[in-house]
């Protein structure tokens, strides 16, 4: 991998990832080297079932490591308190938010549940950082809704918005454009690379909408069974590895136009 | 916003004073607002009737009300919220079923066991004994059983599945036990406000503030849990050491209500739905003062209508709460056509 003279936010060493029970370990994914750089917008592609989601489980705590390192800032993600992960990187992620009665105005502030005092008492400089993520995602007009009466696609902002609130480095979405339309999708990705653009955060989704990744993302890190490759879209175009995503019988990858196209 | 909200909380402790005098007022006979007065300044020896009454029957009960409303209320707000179950109440924990467990053993277990238990009166004091230890007993069993399970819904099947096995075992007491012990046994289900004398009200509301102090503790946990228990352990949420305050809280308050005034029904499942539709809020630092001033005015409110106003008759306190309680939680749900939750 070409070196940069970027800083890097998340690196990962020998990755092992996979489940553990008393009995048996399974590897999911093994030998994932990995190093995510500041302001970049990050693609996870890959099939249904190879790991996707135990990768972003793994790198988000949520999962204990079976082998090998990750470090943010070049510290062990386990080394980290819970609460001081929590101001370093923040998740956006598929399951429905447990009250859908709260305020899109109250949903973002508990973003900032980190900082606050023991009874989540928001400053000044709390309220700042709350409009300021209202406005870089657009949702000025949906503050004083609730979030029963938001759609998907607005809903989504939102919760970007209380990930943003949060204020970390790192911004990781899992499947962030799911149930979302055509447009949606692509609004949703095009403000993901806005605020890498804008705020110089990291931020690391996986994502289905591999021809959208290929346009608009600054690096892919593609899962396949056998391997986890992590490059610029544009090199990994050149190398074929888009055609060893999925098996050859229904679809091909057209270099031409990056996208995939179904065989005839 | 919160403007709105300050008035609201003007106008509910307004309400509650004035019914907290009125519930003192109200009665077998109804006694004037200056005598209540009066009765303060007065000393102990030179009280009349109607003063003794005051203070040493009524204003120990108007108390207890307000302490039975209000802990309850926010002990099943807790759970509703630990739980995300809006049919989650101080008692899925399995501390009602532990209570009466332990009182129909103390009231019953003579018929069937004879010997030691029959050796037991069955006193105020040996019933509350009886009520604590049998709460306490079954809910460290449900949490010894439950920190042994990771998912926060597992616990609460547990606690539902204890509160079916005393059941049976009450259930077995029961058929063996004569009429008379099977009578005492549903009376103490009633529940029972009026019984409290102001020593063993004391201890009631040390345990109970206790119990107060742990539910402010875990507010921002409580906000934090409405996102789910994913986001809130993303937001850097100790979930584990929240949960068990959380649950503390509950079984302090709810364990030492049931202990002193019986298995209440019913309050501790609407106060919180009550709340919640009139405020419109999620918001915990609304919803735990707003639950405490709406447990305790639904209690002075139930209790006063229990008395019967000017009869010698008194109406067990269980059956008063759901009557007046369960329209009001229906109605509100009718009216504003959507749950609040």
């Amino acid at each position: 991998m070409k070196s940069k003279n970027q800083h890097t936010i998340l690196k990962t060493k020998n990755l092992f990832i996979g489940y553990q029970s008393k009995k048996t370990t399974t590897i999911v994914a093994s030998n994932i080297n990995l190093n995510l750089q500041k302001g970049e917008l990050i693609g996870l592609v890959g099939g249904n079932g190879v790991g996707k989601s135990t990768l972003l489980r793994t790198i988000t705590n949520v999962q204990p490591i079976l082998h090998g390192e990750i470090s943010i800032h070049n510290k062990p993600i386990n080394q980290y308190a819970a609460k001081d992960l929590a101001k370093v990187q923040s998740l956006v992620l598929t399951e429905q938010i447990a009250s859908k009665n709260l305020s899109v105005f109250e949903l973002i502030a508990l973003g900032r549940q980190p900082y606050t005092n023991w009874v989540g008492n928001l400053s000044n400089q709390d309220l700042e950082i709350i409009n300021k993520a209202i406005s870089q995602t657009n949702i000025e007009s949906l503050k004083f809704k609730r979030c029963f009466e938001l759609s998907d696609g607005q809903l989504q902002k939102v919760m970007i918005a209380r990930a943003l609130a949060q204020d970390t480095d790192l911004i990781i979405l899992d499947e962030p454009t799911t149930h979302l339309d055509m447009y949606h999708k692509a609004y949703i990705l095009k403000l993901l690379q806005k605020i890498t653009k804008e705020t110089g955060k990291t931020i690391l989704f996986s994502s289905h909408e591999i021809d959208l990744a290929i346009q608009l993302c600054d690096t892919i890190i593609v899962m396949t069974n056998t391997e986890v490759i992590c490059d610029a879209p544009c090199n990994l175009i050149e190398k074929g590895t888009f055609n060893t995503l999925f098996p050859k019988d229904l679809i091909a990858f057209d270099d031409k136009t990056g996208s995939f196209r179904v065989k005839k | 916003m919160s403007k709105n909200y300050k008035y609201n909380f003007i106008i509910l402790i307004i309400i509650l004073v004035i019914l907290f005098f009125a519930n003192v007022s109200l009665g077998s006979i109804s006694i004037p607002f200056k005598t209540i007065l009066h009765s303060f300044f007065a000393h102990a020896e030179d009280y009349t009737r109607q003063e003794y009454i005051i203070q040493n029957y009524r204003l120990p009960k108007a108390i207890t009300a307000i302490l039975v409303g209000s802990g309850l209320g926010i002990s099943g707000l807790l759970m509703q919220t630990l739980f995300r179950n809006p049919l989650a109440g101080p008692f899925v924990l399995g501390i009602t079923s532990g209570a009466s467990l332990g009182v129909a053993l103390l009231i019953m277990g003579s018929s069937v066991f004879g010997g030691f238990f029959a050796t037991l009166l069955v006193s105020k004091w040996s019933l509350v004994i009886a009520a604590s230890l049998g709460s306490f007993l079954v809910l460290l069993t449900v949490l010894i059983v439950s920190s042994k399970v990771r998912d926060t819904m597992a616990i609460l099947i547990i606690g539902l599945m204890f509160g079916s096995i005393t059941a049976a075992v009450v259930s077995v007491l029961s058929y063996f036990s004569s009429a008379e012990e099977l009578q005492q046994y549903i009376f103490w289900g009633f529940g029972s406000l009026g019984d409290l004398q102001w020593k063993e009200l004391k201890i009631f509301a040390i345990i109970y503030t206790i119990g107060i102090l742990f539910s402010i503790a875990s507010i921002k946990a409580l906000n934090t849990l409405l996102l789910g228990e994913n986001y809130a352990k993303s937001l850097g949420l100790n979930l584990k050491q929240s949960r068990l305050i959380i649950i503390i809280a509950t079984s302090l308050l709810a364990g030492t209500i049931t202990a002193f005034a019986g298995p209440i029904a019913f309050i501790g499942l609407a106060i919180p739905h009550i709340t919640r539709q009139i405020f419109n809020t999620s918001n915990h630092r609304l919803l735990l003062p707003a639950v405490f001033l709406f447990g305790a005015i639904v209690m002075l409110i139930c209790d006063s209508i229990a008395q019967l106003p000017n009869t010698d008759y008194t109406l067990p306190i269980n059956a008063i709460t759901s009557l007046i309680g369960a329209p009001v939680v229906v109605w509100l749900l009718v009216r504003k056509r959507k749950m609040v939750f």
